[in-house]
């Protein structure tokens, strides 16, 4: 029974416009990378998964894009039927089938080739990352640049893949291949699309 | 789902049924992250036909909101019946706020115009695209273009641009000029005059496109390197107009040719009609301007 109630509750209180008002977030932060768009509290998914990566699963996802759940997303059977009840979404049977993949905990996470990277002729038939960290401040700041940022844009994620700024320079290699991710921070949300480039800041 | 205090409950906001937007929405979002780069989306019938601008009518419903501001224009015009319809059925099935003051819009939907006001950071840009694809008179296939894309050939364009100076001298392309997207990807800009395509390079709005009937969607982040092609001896130039618009006296905008009557009479007048009367408001006055504000009809010579 209570898995019953927690794979019910906790979905948008108002589908149409709650997913509005989370998709205009998600887009104007890919389209400005490197820029904290807030959003409210929308979803109440399940623990591990966090209120704003549910709420994009929620406004993003359904019978059409398979979704990839990293282990500990993958361990309770709440979260799982939590996405399938509001979704419908099914589970990719491997990373690289996967339109979207969750992920609770970056810092342990797979090699970002690991997922689908779209193909030369199709380079939009990549995994989206929808990454859970705690804030945007606290990591190893990141100085970006690319298409959506005027100069530069600077932001601290913690919590994020080993080795990220050389897995982030092999994405950007593969260009128009390549993964996009999304950063769910418990505030808002902000996006590292395939095209933002890191500076590293020796100089 | 709230129901809308008016009669619009009979069809979902802003029309579309909730699947179809989020399929629009994870398209734009791809073409967000691959700019210039068209993305195939499964593109819905709408109750208008194809090329009154289905395509961008689908892309404004994916992303409008209650708390939108929706400018939609025609050529630069607002009161002409493309975008005045397109205008009413966003109020009608989103009963969001309209507005024709470029400032005050948080999305406008164009069919091939750029307003002459600058842009602002908040802005969307939605256009209109009949073909999205720049290579397509060049090659019909799509098998083909699609894969002079991924291999990033495109010399094919650039003997068109050639052929155009061979023939008559100099770049004959004045509309759907095209252009490279951030050195990788050459994009249609849609038929715009190329008079706009300076004001797509590192635009501090976000520009999305539409194409219906094709069922392609594509984008350009803001602060994106958008160049028109050219050649270092036939540099990329705009249209100049050899006079200033003849109600507003602007210069350096883009002008339409008004025929007034049928003894050859005309004048080039703004394209962008609420440019122009924002000109006519701050007092402005153009060769043919009506003395007052109000007293806009002219008096004819009797014939």
């Amino acid at each position: 029974m209570d898995i019953v109630t927690q794979a019910i509750e906790g979905g948008f209180a108002d589908p149409v416009f709650d997913a509005q008002t989370v998709f205009r977030a998600v887009m104007d932060a890919m389209a400005r990378p490197g820029t904290l768009q807030p959003l409210p509290v929308f979803a109440r998914p399940p623990a591990p998964l966090s209120a704003t990566a549910g709420a994009i699963a929620l406004a993003l996802c359904d019978n059409d894009t398979p979704l990839w759940l990293d282990p500990v997303l993958q361990a309770p059977v709440a979260v799982k039927s939590w996405l399938g009840f509001h979704t419908g979404a099914p589970l990719a049977n491997t990373p690289a089938d996967a339109h979207f993949a969750l992920i609770a905990t970056p810092a342990e996470m797979m090699a970002l080739d690991g997922f689908s990277q779209g193909t030369q002729d199709y380079p939009d038939r990549s995994t989206t990352l929808i990454l859970q960290v705690g804030d945007l401040v606290s990591g190893a700041p990141l100085l970006l640049e690319g298409p959506g940022i005027e100069k530069t844009a600077s932001i601290a994620p913690a919590q994020m893949p080993r080795h990220f700024v050389e897995q982030w320079k092999q994405n950007n290699q593969r260009f128009p291949r390549g993964v996009d991710i999304v950063l769910a921070t418990p505030d808002g949300v902000a996006c590292l699309p395939r095209t933002t480039r890191i500076k590293t800041m020796e100089a | 789902m709230t129901a809308q205090p008016t009669d619009i409950a009979t069809y979902n906001f802003a029309y579309l049924d909730e699947q179809t937007k989020r399929m629009i929405r994870r398209a734009i979002l791809k073409g967000i992250a691959i700019p210039g780069y068209q993305v195939p989306f499964a593109s819905r019938e709408m109750p208008m036909p194809y090329g009154w601008g289905t395509g961008g009518v689908q892309v404004t419903a994916s992303i409008i909101g209650p708390d939108d501001v929706l400018k939609v224009i025609d050529q630069g015009a607002d009161d002409t019946t493309n975008a005045v319809s397109i205008r009413a059925f966003f109020k009608k099935v989103a009963n969001v706020a309209v507005t024709t003051e470029t400032a005050k819009a948080t999305i406008i939907q164009t069919r091939h115009r750029i307003p002459e006001h600058p842009l602002t950071s908040g802005q969307v840009l939605v256009y209109q695209v009949p073909i999205p694809e720049p290579l397509r008179f060049l090659e019909p296939r799509e098998t083909e273009t699609r894969k002079m894309h991924a291999l990033e050939e495109y010399g094919l364009m650039h003997v068109k641009l050639y052929e155009d100076i061979a023939r008559h001298g100099r770049i004959a392309t004045t509309y759907a000029y095209p252009v490279k997207v951030e050195g990788r990807y050459v994009m249609d800009p849609s038929p715009t005059p190329k008079f706009d395509n300076p004001k797509m390079h590192r635009s501090p709005a976000l520009q999305l496109f539409g194409a219906g009937r094709e069922k392609r969607i594509y984008a350009l982040p803001p602060f994106t390197d958008v160049v028109s092609l050219d050649f270092e001896d036939h540099p990329f130039e705009v249209q100049t107009f050899d006079q200033p618009c003849a109600l507003c006296a602007a210069e350096n905008v883009y002008l339409d040719e008004v025929i007034l009557d049928d003894h050859g009479g005309h004048m080039f007048v703004c394209s962008d009609t609420d440019h122009c009367e924002k000109r006519r408001e701050q007092g402005h006055r153009g060769r043919l301007a009506p003395e007052t504000p109000l007293a806009l009809e002219k008096t004819e010579p009797a014939q």
